[in-house]
């Protein structure tokens, strides 16, 4: 092996790139013996998966539209990640932005769609930035480990949105009906996001490649995304440099909430034309806020990157659902699975930072995750 | 209706819930404290409780025997216990995130199998309260210490037992070189990364408890999300016990008193929403932590693995 990779320097790149794929091919593995398990058939059921996420233009479709929040949710995670923190709060930053945007459709709904919809996204965005400034606060200035503070700022507005939506915020005919299902109104017709092609698909995705392009531009052409990197990279020589690394901190987590904001009011304003919720975080996001982390590993923390690594993880999930109506697995199956892919992504990223160690000839980048030691070795 | 708090039964009630509903939590994050005392941040605790849990209530609820059932859940801890080393031990993964992928494999592992073995919420019969003699016979102090169950009063005993090993014995010794300066105790010949397993081995079986502590002696019951973010909590308890197991005590202590009192409030018909009333302990825990982690310095290696210079 070595060898030939010493002749052939192009495959440890190309080994790079699918590393992620096969760490999800060996989640679906475990997955397979649990389907054994479930008493189904694991190629009838990933047969489903695969029909489900490619077989028709609808299919593909909303392969696409899942992959949106994912992508966005991604690139706030990559700003976040080499400004050197780590944002798991995407779940939470996700929620309080379509809270947001939700909120301004339901006050304004008389207005031009026009007016609504950017005032909308912009709000999702502020909604996403204020809740992901505030553990870049408490971690630049309070010394807060962001990783808690984050999971903590992720219950409070799942806790927040399952008030707002059986009180304040609920449809009127929930309220007269005795279920009381806590959702809001359907949004105005007007505010829906416009569909690219008759599909379910809609500009939101279009959006989401949009700022993919932007955040890239943003961390690699800019001085202050360049800052930002500079602190992820090496906080201390960023500080002798005469960067003030507090505010880079605080930045970086503030546009990475920001984006996941984003993703909520696009959902909102895209897909769902309300905010619904069935009293866990999950019931609206899907996961999205964890997911983007995943993708955006999968995307080797590059907002480009990012872009494929998002649509095949959409794919994944909207297979999974279509699996679990096929075959009647249990919705609980594919949570589980989701994780075993998160751990088989995040544990094969090893094997990339030991080939890029034996590279000697090629610079070595800051592998994921890698502490500053690590690279320094 | 808020003076109904203040009654004595109330106050007795809230205190006597709030001393029990200790319990998980200091399982939970005693067993995170020796593991991110050497070194291994296992975010995941939540789902291994949820496994735990699961596998303590399914067991006793065939077997009908308690004892099994908290064997189970031991084992079930155990096994995903070695399952995190591997991943942020062996694998070196970044421990923010692999933790979140336990946490997402306990969560749905733990409804599935549910669903697949019972489908219907049932009840077990859990540990019975055990009546200290005497003790248990003294107005107000006797109901809210000593007329507990058995998993209540091993928790607490855990707490000094974790003091003595953390800083008495040789293997605290060599979990604190390990967690500080892992190059100096790695060259004077402890394995790094075989202290790491145990911990995290040791960590995983108390969460596995923990589960089970909810489902087998305080609650009897299992349900999708039965823990409901406890595990995250205890996780953020041992930072703000300063990774001291008295620390971790005082933490458990405040955040299940809060939570007594906010059933209590709901009890009562106190007109606050409920939402907003579990939203506390987490905004509770944000405010701890800004407190906390100004007195005392996380362990030096926490959350690195270790890779031995070449």
């Amino acid at each position: 092996m070595q060898s030939l990779f010493n002749k052939y320097p192009k495959l440890w790149r190309i080994f790079d790139i699918l590393l992620p794929f096969f760490a999800t091919l060996a989640a679906l593995a475990v997955g397979a013996v649990m389907l054994i398990f479930l008493g189904a058939n694991p190629f009838e059921a990933y047969g489903a998966l695969l029909e489900g996420a490619f077989g028709n233009i609808n299919a593909l479709a909303d392969t696409l539209v899942k992959a949106t929040p994912l992508l966005l949710v991604a690139l706030g995670i990559c700003i976040a990640f080499r400004g050197g923190v780590l944002n798991i709060g995407g779940e939470g930053q996700l929620v309080v932005g379509a809270l947001a945007s939700t909120l301004i459709g339901l006050s304004f709904a008389d207005a031009p769609g026009t007016l609504i919809i950017p005032l909308a996204l912009l709000s999702g965005f502020l909604a996403g930035a204020i809740w992901g400034a505030i553990p870049g606060l408490l971690k630049a200035y309070f010394n807060v480990n962001e990783i808690l503070s984050t999971i903590m700022m992720n219950a409070i507005a799942v806790q927040g949105m399952n008030y707002l939506l059986r009180e304040p915020m609920i449809d009127p005919v929930q309220l007269e009906s005795a279920s009381r299902i806590p959702q809001t109104a359907r949004l105005a017709v007007a505010f829906d996001l416009p569909r690219l092609i008759p599909t379910r698909l809609h500009l939101g995705f279009g959006l989401a490649i949009l700022a993919a392009i932007l955040v890239y531009i943003f961390l690699w052409r800019t001085v202050i995304g360049y800052r930002i990197r500079a602190v992820g990279l090496n906080a201390f020589a960023s500080r002798y440099a005469g960067i003030k690394v507090s505010r880079y901190i605080v930045l970086s987590m503030l546009l990475s909430g920001a984006f996941a904001g984003l993703a909520g009011a696009i959902q909102v304003y895209g897909l769902h034309h309300r905010m619904f919720t069935d009293g866990s975080a999950t019931g609206f996001t899907g996961s999205a806020g964890f997911n983007g982390i995943v993708v955006a590993l999968f995307g080797h923390l590059h907002p480009l990157g990012s872009i494929p690594a998002s649509i095949l993880f959409g794919a994944l999930i909207v297979g999974a659902n279509k699996l679990q109506r096929v075959m009647q697995v249990p919705t609980a199956f594919i949570t589980a699975l989701n994780g075993l892919v998160v751990i088989f992504v995040v544990s094969s990223e090893y094997w990339r930072r030991r080939w890029a160690r034996r590279r000697e000839t090629e610079p070595v980048e800051k592998p994921p995750g890698a502490t500053e030691a690590e690279v320094a070795t | 209706m808020i003076s109904d708090l203040f009654t004595t039964t109330v106050l007795v009630g809230i205190l006597a819930s709030g001393f029990r509903l200790a319990t998980p939590y200091l399982y939970a994050a005693l067993g995170e404290t020796f593991g991110q005392k050497s070194g291994v941040l296992n975010l995941g605790v939540e789902g291994i409780m949820l496994l735990g849990a699961f596998a303590g209530f399914y067991v006793s609820f065939t077997t009908d025997n308690l004892w099994l059932g908290l064997l189970a859940a031991m084992l079930v801890g155990a096994v995903m216990g070695l399952l995190v080393a591997i991943i942020n031990v062996t694998l070196k993964a970044e421990q923010g995130i692999s933790g979140i992928g336990v946490y997402l494999f306990g969560l749905g592992m733990s409804d599935l199998l549910f669903q697949m073995t019972m489908g219907t919420v049932e009840t077990v019969k859990g540990f019975a309260p055990i009546h200290i003699p005497v003790l248990s016979d003294l107005p107000i102090v006797g109901e809210i210490f000593f007329q507990q169950n058995l998993l209540v009063y091993i928790a607490y005993a855990l707490v000094p037992i974790s003091w003595f090993v953390l800083n008495k014995t040789n293997f605290g010794l060599k979990i604190r070189a390990v967690g500080e300066n892992p190059e100096a105790a790695d060259s004077l010949g402890v394995s790094v990364n075989t202290v790491r397993y145990l911990t995290s081995i040791l960590g995983g079986i108390l969460s596995g408890i923990a589960g089970a502590s909810l489902s087998i002696a305080l609650l009897n019951v299992f349900q999708q999300n039965l823990t409901s973010g406890m595990g995250f909590i205890a996780v953020a308890l041992v930072y703000f016990g300063g990774w001291r197991p008295a620390g971790v005590l005082i933490g458990s202590l405040i955040f299940s008193m809060v939570n007594a009192l906010q059933l209590w409030v709901q009890v009562l018909n106190i007109p606050i929403p409920s939402d907003i009333a579990i939203m506390m302990p987490y905004l509770l825990t944000i405010l701890a932590l800004v407190v906390a982690v100004q007195r005392v310095r996380p362990p030096t290696a926490l959350g690195k693995p270790f890779e031995r210079g070449e």
